[in-house]
């Protein structure tokens, strides 16, 4: 077996992380906005909120993946406004990929920063109001960086579940190679065909690799934000 | 009138009511624990809505509902000293105390009050590392350099020695003196309050 992967595989690996970094940059700001919500806010519907939110977790991929088809088909209600008005399609894109990775990744960045959020002490933000703080400089200045530790968390395990993410994908965005064919479709292709071997397994210690690598980095960005406070600069 | 005040609050259980109508600088709160003497001052302050009444410390309304006034705590310049002092963890000292800041008309500058409170040295420090007086003085510097038009002192001795409860009296002492301003002061030490208040209010 050649110990290194071929150009081929590369760009696989480079297409898996395209579609990650932009499904993760295109989460965050929903995932925080919900888990925000979620955590200070109580309004009606904010269970039903909560389920849907939560609804790719328990969902077979697949189903996910053909809901995101028949909203963001391009016949679908959604698809077929944002083709009307920006003239993107996602539906077999490299973006649709993306679309799925971040529909999946979604449940799990809400719940990690939700959960940073709640550990926040609601006392300071009431602290920094009779300081003279507004609403929104309490929140910038209090809230969101005492919840740091969760976002970086919540990032790096959307991250990884993104570059793992398989059902929703092949369903939304198929199986194309050079367009939609991350490193678990390629998997799976590989899996598929006789010869293909010595590639599957160079593409899942790579996939091991990315993951493990995500996963560390998160721990130790949340040790490092937790460590800084309890010292004497 | 330093302080006109009739508010009728949710504590706890119940429906309390407190009338505090004083020219005193320094009005101290006492009554059994749980009677509301906290959430009177989160009253004040804009942290907690009264159910009814006003709020008017040195002529200024901050809360009226007879005319719908109420003013976010933002604007309502409480200098509060939180029973759990509530510094910001992630800050260091020197940015807690910088965090409301007035630069126009405060009381003192930054470094008078490092002077007055004596934590100069500290500046540097996360509030993790600190003793209790030592951060009992950085949360009375923060509300001070707030430039507050009065003030709000939950328990400010409790959970302290008494070398260092002498230096945070004295500390009270000369924040009623020197930069007199009107102060709610909530105690359940008589002596403290005996020797500190120019009027006292039982809650009960």
């Amino acid at each position: 077996m050649a110990p290194w992967p071929t150009s081929a595989e590369w760009a696989i690996v480079a297409l898996s992380l395209k579609v990650s970094v932009l499904a993760v940059a295109l989460t965050v700001p929903v995932a925080y906005a919900l888990a925000w919500l979620l955590a200070r806010r109580r309004f009606p519907g904010r269970i039903l909120l909560d389920a849907a939110v939560h609804l790719p977790l328990v969902l077979p991929p697949v189903v996910t993946g053909w809901v995101l088809l028949l909203l963001f088909g391009r016949t679908g209600p959604l698809g077929h406004w944002l083709e009307e008005t920006t003239g993107l399609v996602l539906v077999f894109r490299w973006t649709g990929a993306a679309l799925a990775a971040a529909v999946m990744a979604l449940p799990l960045m809400v719940r990690a920063m939700r959960l940073s959020i709640e550990a926040v002490d609601r006392k300071l933000v009431g602290a920094a109001r009779t300081l003279g703080a507004t609403p929104w400089r309490a929140f910038l200045t209090i809230t969101l960086p005492l919840s740091l530790p969760g976002v970086l968390a919540g990032t790096m395990l959307g991250f990884a579940r993104s570059l793992g993410e398989f059902g929703a994908t092949i369903t939304f965005a198929s199986n194309i190679p050079g367009e939609t064919r991350t490193l678990p479709l390629a998997i799976y292709t590989g899996l598929q065909v006789p010869g293909a071997e010595a590639a599957v397994t160079r593409l899942a210690i790579i996939s091991v690799l990315l993951s493990v690598a995500a996963l560390l980095a998160s721990e130790l960005l949340v040790r490092r934000s937790h460590g800084r406070r309890a010292h004497v600069l | 009138m330093s302080f006109d005040i009739a508010l009728t609050y949710r504590a706890g259980e119940g429906t309390r009511e407190c009338e505090i109508a004083s020219e005193a600088k320094l009005v101290a709160i006492t009554g059994p624990s749980g009677i509301g003497k906290t959430t009177l001052l989160n009253c004040i302050a804009g942290l907690h809505e009264p159910l009814s009444g006003h709020v008017r410390i040195g002529g200024e309304t901050l809360f009226d509902s007879a005319i719908g006034i109420d003013l976010p705590p933002e604007r309502r310049r409480a200098g509060y000293v939180f029973q759990d002092l509530r510094l910001f963890p992630h800050r260091t000292v020197s940015a807690n105390l910088a965090y409301g800041e007035q630069a126009e008309a405060g009381l003192m500058t930054r470094s008078e009050a490092l002077d007055f409170l004596g934590i100069g040295h500290l500046a540097r420090r996360f509030p993790a590392t600190l003793s209790g007086g030592e951060a009992k003085r950085v949360a009375i510097g923060r509300a001070l350099l707030a430039a507050p038009k009065f003030l709000l002192l939950d328990e400010p001795l409790t959970s302290l020695d008494p070398p260092r409860a002498e230096e945070i009296l004295r500390l009270i002492e000369r924040i009623r003196d020197e930069l007199g301003l009107p102060t709610l002061l909530v105690s359940h030490a008589a002596a403290e309050v005996e020797r500190l208040a120019g009027e006292v209010i039982v809650l009960d």
